[in-house]
């Protein structure tokens, strides 16, 4: 396991840290969140020609670039720091490791080669409106009908779901319940008896729809029935995925924290020269820092595909969001009365936290997965 | 030895190891043989017992050591800060008196630096030293000194000039513990134990050659042995595992050992036994109550984080990158360990929380864990300086006003005892 990054990744990432500082200014960010859309497709092209972003983690057979999760990683943290518009997240890191991970030969080929090369925007259906991130909460229904199947039910809280071109849906067969029976589909974003509402999210930096299925027609996504072992693969990965584009924006509020704190006089000195708050800002920089060693750990760990993927994938999504949001709130308490104003920027990576502490599971919830996943023989007998 | 490269060091390193190493020498001797070849300490100089190697390749002789087993020089204890003040700013007949006997072990050294008034600010030490005749005549108290009632010399910070600003009115010396006007007492903790002393020293002599630097330049000196101690922290702690091996060699080194290590017996228990965590819920059944599963997973979260972020340090070291602030926070983070895991030890132990020793759960195991984790986030630096330290070292941020460093020594506020 390597605990550092190689020069090649460093520089990589410094050229995407300049890329974005350029394209998404938070100008820019409060430009796209006021719109329904939440992003702009010629700008997303751009993102997609310049660096190839969207391929970064698809296997060169499929189009993309054949890196692993270490690099998507690195992206997920830097357009987590410039809190990008664009359905990235959903799209690469959620569609395209579904369909990675639960695709047949032939569905992969078809499939992957449009979201690497962005011309297809693609996002997962998963969570119902029972806001359950395991199966047990799946009751959309695929029924079989003249060789195909149609979609019934609804799904929630699906990222970019109102925009995207291609949506992988998870579903049941009919009679099902539990692990068994879950499938994945896909469905065209224009598919008929599909409608997509936007919802009014916390977060306006990354849009949610609300999607509700009548007799959908869709096409299978691998095996049918046998979805719960790639969908756990998918959300791990995911959950990894999260964990660094948080880690990404907890760094980027403390060091803006910092820069505030050092200029803000107040009793004829800088308020960072207090002791009171130079003892938080240097909790807020252990408790960044030990969440990223957690969220690089759990990207290497997704990227050799190791065994204790599933324990340390919980870990680092809940370390990471616990993190992110306390460094929002700190944030704000430390710019004080400018940091409650909506001209602040503070609030806008406060919401993000807040939207990202929850998506794919709380911190409780994780931290239960934690233990059921955790190997205890690994950490020693009682002496 | 500017030509040495890793392959010419290993190679003559293992030829002379082979030649020489024998189990069923007596350790002294072998440690002379080592201190006469420069292998014991090859980073040394070349004068001073060693080879003037770069570090690097004294960790490929380290190496060879380990491949044949060999016993290395004595390394416990506070000797090698001892031993590296010295090569920096010690005489010639400071370094040809003592540095030889550090590395066989036959002298034992102490720190005298803390002081009950003095604890985070070091520099605040009242312990005189006065020079009556030809001698300094030294009286103060020092305390939180390991190995003192068998330790052989003291590095003593005194004061000697109180007209004068803190710093500047400090030296450094070599005490001679063996002396009348020099008591050690042990100091018992709130666990039970005892690991450090308090010293009372009262009129006791130093001859002026026994002062290490220039007068005045004792805060200089002490920054080198604190600067070592940091350095080494890890390494002291580490080392002391011995051989299981047969021979005279092997039996001597774990006779020293098993003093030198007595007072840090209960380290592992203030580092918080995160390790007895799981097995213990198992035990108790706490492994099923979801309060106390939430606490479990918050402490294993933090204390694998601490890990990861402690070898991210270290491969950034060992690449040599410069070290980002991921470097600086693990003493800080450790605190946050050992009272994480105190508290799920009491949350997992119940009302047996309360029993200790055969009465208590593992036989007081966890007792002693409740009653010593309050040491790691005050030994070594408090949390309190930790925080300065990350705050104006790492993050740049204003240094503290001061009120105690531009006027003399005398007129500064401090406590009563001296």
């Amino acid at each position: 396991m390597a605990f550092s990054f190689s020069d090649e990744q460093e520089e990589f990432r410094a050229v995407l840290r300049r890329f974005l500082e350029d394209k998404s200014p938070t100008s820019e960010v409060r430009r796209w969140m006021e719109t329904e859309a939440g992003w702009d497709r010629e700008t997303w092209r751009r993102l997609n020609q310049e660096l190839g972003l969207t391929a970064i983690h698809i296997p060169e057979d499929y189009g993309g670039q054949g890196f692993g999760f270490v690099e998507l990683a690195i992206v997920l943290e830097e357009t987590g720091r410039a809190l990008l518009c664009a359905p990235y997240f959903a799209s690469t890191a959620l569609a395209a490791t579904a369909i990675m991970n639960a695709g047949d030969e032939d569905r992969k080929r078809a499939l992957l080669p449009d979201i690497a090369a962005g011309e297809s925007v693609a996002t997962l259906a998963f969570t119902e409106d029972n806001g359950r991130w395991d199966p047990s909460g799946v009751e959309l229904t695929a029924t079989p009908a003249d060789g195909g199947y149609l979609l019934d039910g609804a799904k929630s809280f699906v990222l970019d779901g109102h925009t995207a071109d291609l949506i992988v849906v998870l579903a049941r067969l009919p009679g099902s319940s539990g692990d068994q029976g879950l499938s994945f589909f896909t469905v065209s974003g224009q598919a008929k008896g599909l409608e997509r509402r936007p919802l009014r999210t916390v977060d306006q930096t990354r849009k949610q729809a609300r999607l509700t299925f009548d007799a959908v027609p869709a096409e299978p996504l691998g095996a049918m029935g046998e979805a719960a072992e790639p969908l756990a693969r998918t959300l791990d990965q995911a959950a990894v995925c999260l964990a660094n584009e948080m880690v990404g924006g907890a760094e980027r509020l403390r060091q803006d924290t910092m820069d505030y704190i050092g200029m803000r006089m107040q009793f004829g000195r800088a308020i960072a020269s207090f002791q009171a708050i130079k003892h938080r800002a240097a909790d807020l920089l252990v408790e960044v820092e030990l969440a990223k060693s957690a969220a690089y750990y759990a990207a290497a760990a997704a990227a050799e595909d190791s065994e204790d993927l599933p324990a340390v994938a919980s870990l680092a999504k809940a370390c990471a969001a616990d993190a992110y949001m306390h460094t929002a709130i700190e944030a704000i308490q430390l710019h004080g009365g400018i940091g409650f104003t909506w001209d602040n920027d503070t609030h806008l990576w406060f919401k993000r936290a807040k939207s990202s502490e929850v998506f794919l599971g709380d911190p409780s919830h994780h931290r239960e997965l934690m233990m059921q996943r955790w190997d205890a023989p690994a950490e020693g007998a009682v002496a | 030895m500017s030509d040495a490269t890793e392959a010419t060091v290993r190679a003559e390193a293992r030829a002379w190891l082979e030649a020489n190493w024998n189990p069923d020498l007596g350790l002294i001797e072998w440690r002379n043989m080592l201190a006469e070849s420069g292998w014991g300490v090859p980073a040394w100089p070349e004068e001073w017992h060693g080879r003037g190697l770069p570090e690097a390749l004294a960790a490929v002789v380290e190496e060879e050591f380990q491949e044949i087993g060999a016993v290395g020089v004595a390394k416990a204890g506070i000797r090698l800060l001892a031993a590296a003040t010295l090569l920096e700013h010690g005489s010639q007949l400071h370094k040809e008196k003592f540095l030889r006997r550090i590395l066989t072990g036959e002298d034992t050294w102490c720190q005298l630096f803390s002081e009950p008034g003095s604890g985070s600010d070091l520099a605040g030490a009242t312990t005189r030293a006065e020079l009556k005749g030809n001698k300094w005549l030294i009286n103060g108290q020092k305390v939180w000194t390991t190995s003192a009632h068998h330790a052989d010399y003291g590095l003593l910070l005194a004061r000697t000039d109180w007209d004068v600003p803190k710093h500047k009115g400090l030296s450094y010396f070599v005490l001679d513990m063996h002396q009348p006007g020099v008591e050690a007492n042990p100091l018992r903790q709130m666990n039970g134990h005892a690991s450090f002393n308090q010293v009372f020293i009262t009129d006791a002599e130093i001859a002026p050659e026994f002062q290490v630097g220039e007068l005045g330049e004792g805060w200089a000196v002490a920054t080198t042995t604190l600067m070592h101690e940091r350095r080494r922290a890890d390494g002291l702690r580490t080392w002391a595992r011995g051989s299981d091996r047969p021979g005279r060699a092997y039996d001597e080194e774990r006779a020293e050992i098993a003093t030198v290590m007595e007072p840090y017996k209960w380290y592992p228990q203030r580092a918080g036994r995160v390790d007895l965590v799981l097995p213990r819920a198992e035990a108790t059944g706490k492994i099923d109550d979801p309060a106390a599963r939430q606490e479990i997973a918050k402490l294993l979260t933090l204390s694998k984080a601490a890990e990861w972020t402690a070898r991210r340090a270290r491969a950034a070291q060992e690449q040599g990158r410069p070290q980002g602030p991921e470097g600086s926070l693990g003493k800080l983070i450790a605190s946050h360990v050992a009272r994480a895991a105190a508290h799920v030890h009491t949350l997992i132990a119940g009302a047996d929380a309360m029993l200790s020793g055969e009465d208590g759960p593992l036989d007081g195991t966890i007792a002693e864990i409740l009653i010593s984790a309050p040491a790691t986030s005050i030994a070594g630096g408090t949390d309190e300086i930790q925080r300065n330290i990350i705050a104006e070292r790492v993050l740049r941020m204003p240094k503290e006003p001061r009120f105690d460093t531009d006027r003399p020594f005398r007129e500064v506020p401090k406590n009563t005892v001296s």
